[in-house]
C-alpha cells in the first residue's frame, strides 16, 4: 500500500485517464454530496420540530378556566369560574407526590411597560420561582425569583430577551427600575425561551406582588405543573393523563361544572403531545435513513459497476501486463488502489461540498419547522469509510476476475 | 534451451474436443533462431502460447533452461515470463496510455527496478532499435514500424533467455518487415535465442531453422541458409 514506486504508477494512470477518473470520481463524489444535504435536512427537520414543542417543558400540565357552557344543577351556562389561591394549595396537598415543579399563575395581557421615556405592552405574568423550569427558559442574566421575592412581596421583575432588546437597546437592565402602569419593578434577571420570541415578550414578577399591586386578592388565572418523570416513557404519559383527568374532575366538582362541559376548564397536558412529536420525529429519522441507506447502496452498485467498466475497457492492459511479468496480486493491487483513492478524494471532495453548501445556506433557511440543517460530522465521515470499503469490496471481484484474465485471451481481443 | 516432449493439448468448446498439438517433441539450443510455419490450425499459435507459459499443455514436459514448467502456479508462470521471456505480438500490443519509454520500462517496473534505474535502461534498449529520439511520444504517434520496434525494445529490456515473436511483421508492409527483421537477426546475432512463429516464407527464410507444423505434429525441421534482411531489403 505504500509503496512509491505503486503509487507513481497509479498518479500516472490516473493522470492519464482524465476523463474516466473524472467521471468515476463525479458519480461518487454527488452520491455523498446528496446523502450529505439528506442526512442534513434531516436533522435540521428534526431540530425545528422539536424545538416547536420545546417551548415549555414536555412534561407539564396546564389548568385553566373560562366560561361554562352547559345548565348543571340548576346553575346557569355563561357563568365565569375564577381559580383562587386555595384551588392551587389544594391540588398541591392532594397530588404534591406526584408533582415536580408548582406555580399557580396570574397574568395580565398587554401590560404597558416603561423604561426611561421607552414604552411597550407586554405580557405580565405573576408566577413562583418554579415557572422558570415549567417554562423552560434560561437567565441570560441575574436571577430568577426567589422564595424571599414572594414571601416579602418584592417589586422584582424577571424580563424577556425581547424586552431587553426593545426597552434597554440592548444595554444591561439589571438592577434598573421600568414602570408598569405607574409602578415601579426593579428588573433582576433576564431569560430566554427555547420558544423564541413570541414566549420572550413576557416578564415574570412574583405572584403575590402581582395580586397586591394590581388588586387581584386571592384570584388566579393558570395552575401550572411539571410532572415527576418516571424512566418509563409510557408509564410517565399515562400517569400524566390519570393527573390531567382528576385535576379536571375536582374542579369540576368543587364549582359545579358539568362533567361533559369541555370549554369551562381546560388541562393541557404536554406530555401527552410530546409523545405524538416524539413518535414523529422518529418517523422523520426513519424515513430519511431509509433514504439514505439506498442512495448509498446506489453509491456502491455505482462504483461497483464503473469498476466492472474500467476492468473490461483495461482488458488487454491487464492482459499486456501480465505478459511481461505482472503477478496477479499486483494487478488486483493496482485496480483496487486506485479505485479506493479515487473514490476516497472524490468522496471527501462530495463531503466537503455538502457540509459547505449546508453551512452556506444553514443561516438563510428560515422556516419554524427547518432548523439549522447540519449533519453530524461523524455520521457523514463515517457514510464516506462506508462507501470506500463496499466500492472496493464491489471493485475486488472484477478486479480479482481481471487478474485471473489469460493473457492470450486478453490479447486476442481487439 | 528449450527441451518440448510429447506436448499434448486440446480444447473443449462445448461438448467437442479439438486435438490441437499431437505429441510434439522440440529442442532448441541457445541462440538459435527458429520459425516456426505453418498453415491457420496447424497449432503453431497454441504451441507458442505453451512455449510462453500463456498457456499450459495437457500432457508431455517442457523444459526451460533446465527449469520444469508444469503446474506453475500464476505468479511464478508471471516471474518466470518476466526473468526468462520477451514477447513480440503481431499487433504490438503497447500500452496506450504510455509513452514509449514507459511501455520499455514496464517489465522493469515488474522486476521491481527503481524508477531512475529503469528510465536509464529503457533508454538503452530504444537506442537499441533506433528510437532514441521517439522516447516521450505515445504509441499512436509512432508508426506500425515504429510500434513494432518499441515492442521489441520492451521484450530485450528485462534481458530475457528467449524471444518469442508472434507474425512479428504480421501487420507491416514488406519494407518494414525486413527492416524489423533485420532488428531482430542484430539481436539474434549478440547470442539471443529468437522463436519465430509466421507464415510468410521470406520472413521464415531469414532465420536459420524452419520447423513445419502440420495438423498438431512436426512435419518437418530443417536448417537453412539464413537470409540476411538487409540484403533482401535492396532487392
Amino acid at each position: 500500500m505504500f509503496d512509491v514506486e505503486r503509487w507513481q504508477e497509479i498518479f500516472e494512470t490516473i493522470g492519464k485517464n482524465k476523463l474516466r477518473t473524472f467521471l468515476t470520481g463525479l458519480s461518487v463524489a454527488s452520491g455523498i454530496f446528496i446523502l450529505v444535504i439528506l442526512l442534513g435536512f434531516s436533522s435540521g427537520i428534526q431540530k425545528g420540530v422539536k424545538t416547536q414543542f420545546e417551548r415549555d417543558a414536555t412534561n407539564s400540565i396546564r389548568i385553566g378556566t373560562r366560561i361554562t357552557t352547559k345548565e348543571y344543577k340548576g346553575l346557569n351556562p355563561g357563568r365565569r369560574i375564577q381559580l383562587r389561591n386555595e384551588d392551587f394549595e389544594e391540588l398541591n396537598r392532594k397530588y404534591g407526590d406526584q408533582l415536580e415543579f408548582k406555580t399557580a399563575l396570574y397574568n395580565m395581557w398587554g401590560t404597558q411597560v416603561t423604561y426611561e421615556g421607552e414604552s411597550g405592552n407586554y405580557r405580565l405574568e405573576g408566577a413562583s420561582p418554579d415557572q422558570q423550569f415549567i417554562e423552560n427558559a434560561s437567565l441570560t442574566s441575574g436571577r430568577f425569583l426567589s422564595m424571599d421575592d414572594m414571601d416579602e412581596a418584592r417589586k422584582v421583575a424577571v424580563i424577556g430577551y425581547t424586552i431587553q432588546k426593545d426597552l434597554f437597546k440592548g444595554a444591561d437592565p439589571i438592577g434598573k427600575m421600568i414602570s408598569v402602569y405607574g409602578i415601579n419593578f426593579k428588573v433582576i434577571g433576564v431569560y430566554t425561551d427555547p420558544g423564541g420570541s413570541r414566549e420572550e415578550n413576557r416578564f415574570f414578577v412574583p405572584l403575590k406582588t402581582a395580586q397586591i399591586s394590581f388588586a387581584a386578592g386571592d384570584r388566579i388565572r393558570n395552575i401550572a405543573y411539571t410532572i415527576k418523570m418516571s424512566d418509563n416513557f409510557d408509564e410517565a404519559v399515562a400517569m400524566s393523563k390519570t393527573l390531567s383527568e382528576n385535576f379536571e374532575k375536582d374542579i369540576k366538582e368543587k364549582y359545579i361544572i358539568a362533567p361533559d362541559d369541555r370549554s369551562a376548564v381546560r388541562v393541557d397536558n404536554t406530555l401527552e403531545e410530546a409523545k405524538k412529536i416524539y413518535s414523529l420525529i422518529a418517523m422523520i429519522r426513519n424515513v430519511f435513513w431509509f433514504i439514505g441507506i439506498f442512495t448509498i447502496i446506489a453509491g456502491v452498485v455505482g462504483v461497483g459497476n464503473i469498476m466492472l467498466i474500467i476492468v473490461k475497457e483495461r482488458t488487454k492492459e491487464i492482459g499486456i501486463r501480465k505478459a511481461i511479468g505482472a503477478v496477479p496480486s499486483s494487478i488486483v493491487g493496482m485496480i483496487l488502489q486506485e479505485a479506493i483513492f479515487i473514490t476516497s478524494i472524490a468522496g471527501f471532495l462530495g463531503l466537503f461540498a455538502g457540509v459547505g453548501l449546508l453551512q452556506l445556506i444553514s443561516p438563510m433557511v428560515d422556516n419554524d419547522f427547518i432548523k439549522a440543517p447540519q449533519v453530524d460530522f461523524t455520521t457523514a465521515i463515517s457514510t464516506v469509510f462506508i462507501l470506500i470499503i463496499a466500492g472496493a469490496i464491489a471493485g475486488y471481484i472484477p478486479a480479482r476476475r481481471a487478474a485471473k484474465i489469460k493473457p492470450i485471451e486478453a490479447l486476442r481481443e481487439e | 534451451m528449450i527441451d518440448l516432449q510429447n506436448i499434448h493439448k486440446s480444447y473443449k468448446t462445448g461438448t467437442n474436443s479439438l486435438h490441437v498439438l499431437k505429441g510434439i517433441d522440440f529442442h532448441v539450443k541457445e541462440g538459435e533462431m527458429v520459425s516456426i510455419m505453418g498453415s491457420s490450425g496447424s497449432g503453431k499459435s497454441t504451441l507458442l502460447n505453451i512455449l510462453g507459459m500463456l498457456d499450459e499443455a495437457d500432457e508431455g514436459s517442457y523444459t526451460l533452461d533446465g527449469k520444469s514448467i508444469r503446474n506453475l502456479n500464476e505468479k511464478i508462470a508471471a516471474q518466470y515470463r518476466n526473468k526468462f521471456l520477451g514477447f513480440i505480438f503481431q499487433s504490438f500490443n503497447l500500452i496506450n496510455y504510455k509513452t514509449a519509454l514507459d511501455n520499455v520500462a514496464m517489465p522493469l517496473y515488474y522486476q521491481g527496478v527503481k524508477r531512475a534505474e529503469r528510465t536509464d535502461k529503457a533508454m538503452h534498449y530504444l537506442e537499441k532499435v533506433g528510437l532514441a529520439q521517439w522516447a516521450t511520444h505515445l504509441p499512436n504517434e509512432l508508426s506500425g514500424g515504429q510500434k513494432q520496434r518499441v515492442a521489441i525494445a520492451r521484450a530485450l529490456a528485462s534481458d530475457p533467455k528467449v524471444l518469442l515473436a508472434d507474425e512479428p511483421t504480421g501487420a507491416l508492409d514488406t519494407k518494414t518487415s525486413y527492416e524489423v527483421m533485420e532488428l531482430i537477426q542484430g539481436i539474434n546475432d549478440e547470442g539471443k535465442t529468437i522463436l519465430v512463429v509466421t507464415h510468410e516464407d521470406d520472413i521464415a527464410q531469414m532465420t536459420k531453422r524452419i520447423v513445419n507444423l502440420k495438423d498438431g505434429q512436426i512435419i518437418d525441421d530443417t536448417r537453412v541458409q539464413q537470409v540476411l534482411a538487409k540484403n533482401a531489403a535492396n532487392v
